[in-house]
């Protein structure tokens, strides 16, 4: 024991010199590799090993072959990228992804900023509270509940909206069985969704404002709404373009959950999107090296859109995400 | 006075927005509960609201006595605190060592870890990989591909640097192991960022299905999430409303949402208890990158 402390002291000591060997080095730092090792080998695993497996987009898959036995697909192995791309079906998927997510982007990535701003105007500390708790629930729903939800308020016979409607006279709206409806209260429940938890970020950032600058504006006569936009908007500005450069990654990418709750048959030429696309044609219908080549597809745009946002940031003078 | 006024006026509009809001998000909750508390006779009709007609607790009293559906409850309590334990685990162990400047090889470790957050392989090569692993079908894969979230080891990781460094050298100097200094030291400082993170990855076990959808296809071993998708879609009947022979169409309705309070309520009974440990998470990952 007292030998072990003296080792360490030595070694504390070494370190503070600022030179070690490679022994002492590792006598004080093994274990950390140790615990590393194994978040390590779960990303080896779960994350990198599957990147192998992209491979089997550029060729033809067979079960019984492995992975580098297989042969080469047609056309220097585009031929699925090829075969997609001349799929009705997927041009559908690709249009809807885009067309859903921009909707998102454009509706639902201001409101989370209104919301914030508007509860950080509120004067009253227990009521913002309250409303805060309130909005952060729906976050806390999964997408089957939601869209157990969902049919309780927009059934074209049973939902308590339709039933409001007729009750007064008008006709049913089909909020969930007809496309263009379905699109609204798609767009509308992801909203729902997010937009309590989404405001949390900007609270945060407009709590980071310093306090004296509203002071002094008050001092000389701004208003609530000028404080607003010369104050809180400039100051929580960096976190918007964060976020933005996030989104507008993801611009290609499809979350499965979402859709795949929503979506029903009747709705499908607007709800069926890539992450829906590559579960019905890869896992059921085991087209594997298609739906591979499509994820691949994605995942490569959502980096170059990542990137390129990132880009354009950085050239219009803001913090880019890194 | 005459800004006074104004800003009064302005307050008065704020706190009908946000009545308006909470309205939002609160209706399709109180809708759902009036709904699965009513009679069967004041469903048909639709006179249901916001107001229960016909109060009764007959649908929640079919559902416990589901066993189909009482056996994906617990599975699924079983599941959930298993994946938070086995979460929390990994992050803390790969937050932990990062916090060292001085570790060689820091900086590739981090790349290797921050690759993974922008770049993922795809649904398909996933799948295989599940597939040539042996875990398809298993209980496993419910656990272990979601072990570890890059993005909530940030999180953590924000939280530990915060810990004064001069703490972990003094244990140092006393002769403390890494594993003494992060469960004596680390662990019970951290309990807000424990907290969050144990919500986080909780929450995200409990709402997941597509895991499921796509690894498991033995119904026994269907989460709760699974199993109310296929109910509300008609794919399972409610077990014990077939088995008693129940076909009215109201019943059927407010055993649905029946279940749906059931597999909601343990989340949202616990959520706003640790709101002022989630929003501080929620604002290090956003902040910190």
């Amino acid at each position: 024991m007292s030998s072990d402390k003296a080792v360490s002291r030595k070694a504390v000591k070494k370190a503070s010199a600022g030179k070690m060997g490679f022994g002492a080095y590792m006598r004080r730092y093994w274990q950390l590799y140790l615990l590393l090792g194994i978040p390590m080998l779960y990303l080896l695993i779960f994350k990198y090993i599957p990147m192998l497996y992209i491979q089997i987009a550029f060729k033809k898959y067979s079960i019984v072959q492995k992975l580098w036995e297989m042969p080469l697909a047609a056309n220097h192995g585009f031929q699925y990228f090829i075969q997609a791309f001349s799929d009705r079906d997927f041009r559908n998927a690709l249009r809807n992804t885009v067309v859903l997510n921009l909707l998102d982007l454009i509706i639902g990535f201001p409101i989370p900023i209104i919301f914030a701003i508007i509860l950080n105007e509120l004067p009253f500390v227990k009521f913002k509270k309250f409303t805060q708790t309130v909005a952060y629930m729906p976050h806390f729903l999964s997408w089957v509940i939601i869209y157990g939800l969902a049919l309780q308020l927009f059934a074209p016979s049973t939902g308590l909206i339709n039933n409001i409607i007729t009750n007064l006279g008008g006709e049913a709206v089909p909020f969930l069985n007809e496309s263009h409806h379905w699109v609204w209260t798609y767009i509308f429940l992801g909203v729902w969704q997010s937009f309590g938890w989404n405001s949390i970020v900007y609270l945060a950032a407009i709590a980071g404002i310093n306090r004296e600058l509203y002071e002094a504006a008050s001092v000389d006569g701004a208003g609530r709404f000028a404080k607003i936009w010369h104050i809180t908007l400039p100051g929580i500005k960096p976190t918007i373009v964060i976020l933005l450069i996030m989104a507008i990654g993801n611009i290609l990418g499809s979350n499965f959950d979402r859709p795949y709750a929503l979506q029903n048959n009747l709705v499908m030429d607007w709800a069926n999107v890539l992450s829906t696309y590559v579960y019905r044609r890869g896992i059921k219908g085991l087209q594997f090296s298609l739906t591979t080549a499509v994820g691949f597809f994605q995942s490569v745009v959502g980096v170059f859109f990542l990137l390129g946002a990132n880009w354009l940031s950085r050239k219009l003078g803001e913090r880019g995400i890194w | 006075m005459n800004t006074g006024k104004n800003k009064n006026a302005g307050n008065v509009v704020l706190v009908i927005i946000c009545l308006i809001i909470c309205a939002i998000c609160l209706i399709p909750m109180l809708n759902l509960l009036a709904r699965s508390v009513s009679s069967t006779d004041a469903l048909v009709k639709h006179e249901v609201y916001l107001i229960p007609k016909g109060f009764n607790l007959d649908a929640y009293t079919l559902v416990l006595k589901d066993a189909k559906y009482i056996r994906a409850f617990f599975w699924t309590v079983f599941l959930t605190i298993a994946e938070t334990l086995i979460c929390l685990f990994m992050t803390t162990i790969c937050a932990y060592p990062l916090i060292f400047k001085e570790l060689k090889g820091r900086r590739l470790i981090n790349i290797i870890i921050i690759i993974t957050m922008f770049f993922n392989a795809g649904t398909i090569p996933n799948y295989l990989l599940m597939k040539s692993l042996k875990l398809l079908d298993q209980p496993l894969v419910l656990l272990l591909p979601g072990a570890l979230s890059v993005y909530n080891m940030i999180i953590m990781r924000s939280f530990f640097y915060g810990i004064p460094d001069s703490l972990r050298e003094s244990a140092q100097i006393d002769g403390a192991s890494h594993f003494t200094i992060l469960r004596s030291i680390y662990v019970p400082l951290s309990k807000p960022v424990f907290a969050t993170l144990a919500l986080f990855y909780a929450v995200g076990r409990w709402n997941g299905y597509s895991d499921a959808l796509m690894y498991i296809s033995n119904s026994k071993l269907y989460p709760l999430q699974l199993l109310l998708y296929n109910i509300l879609n008609n794919i399972n009947s409610v077990e014990v409303a077939t088995q008693e022979g129940f076909s009215a169409p109201g019943l059927t309705e407010s055993l649905k949402m029946a279940i749906v309070m059931f597999s909601t309520i343990p989340i949202l009974c616990i959520y706003p208890w640790l709101q002022k440990y989630f929003i501080h998470g929620v604002m290090v990952g956003a902040v910190k990158e």
